[in-house]
């Protein structure tokens, strides 16, 4: 559940997915879910030349499944902060 | 938490499965895993040296675990877009 949060206090953010078919499109994060879902507006491809397969689209779901990367915006991460926070889900025993 | 494509439900869209088909339809209805039913669907056939071939679908169903993107039509962008002339290899499939 900590990346699930994670990733929600980056909505509104630009992002980068790149696919495990090697796709890359960009686009600011709409939302996210449980399975790391995400949903992105304002979609672009990075190549547009060698992937015209979804041009006109303009707001995408991606499946969690099928995501290989996302790139975030180093200035809105805290590193250390977000480490510590997977120390902390390590070490204690999550509340049921 | 699959209630993001609420937002997609009749309207025209995009999806690429893991095996890297392009399939337009009508949006009619999905579910937690992703399932989906896609009406007045077709297929984009994508090749590197003609144009892009249309194969009509009808009513399809796709299950979850084959769907990679949804991806939501602009009809504006869609009208203007002349398939004869692209030319690009089909996409990968995705690597599991």
């Amino acid at each position: 559940m900590l990346f699930y949060s994670f990733f929600k206090s980056l909505v509104g953010k630009d992002v980068v997915i790149e696919l495990k078919n090697d796709l890359s499109i960009t686009g600011t994060l709409h939302s996210v879910d449980q399975y790391l879902n995400v949903k992105l507006t304002e979609v672009q491809v990075l190549d547009p030349e060698k992937y015209p397969h979804i041009q006109s689209v303009t707001s995408a779901f991606v499946r969690g499944s099928v995501i290989r990367y996302i790139q975030l915006p180093p200035d809105d991460v805290d590193t250390q902060l977000l480490q510590e926070a997977t120390r902390k889900e390590v070490t204690q025993p999550r509340k049921e | 938490m699959a209630q993001v494509l609420d937002s997609y439900i009749n309207k025209s869209v995009n999806i690429v499965t893991s095996d890297g088909r392009i399939i337009i339809g009508i949006l009619r209805g999905f579910d937690q895993a992703i399932n989906i039913i896609l009406d007045d669907s077709h297929e984009r056939v994508f090749s590197a040296t003609d144009g892009v071939e249309q194969v009509l679908l009808g009513l399809y169903i796709i299950r979850g675990d084959n769907v990679a993107l949804i991806g939501e039509i602009d009809e504006e962008l869609e009208k203007n877009i002349d398939f004869s002339s692209i030319h690009a290899d089909p996409l990968r499939a995705v690597k599991t």
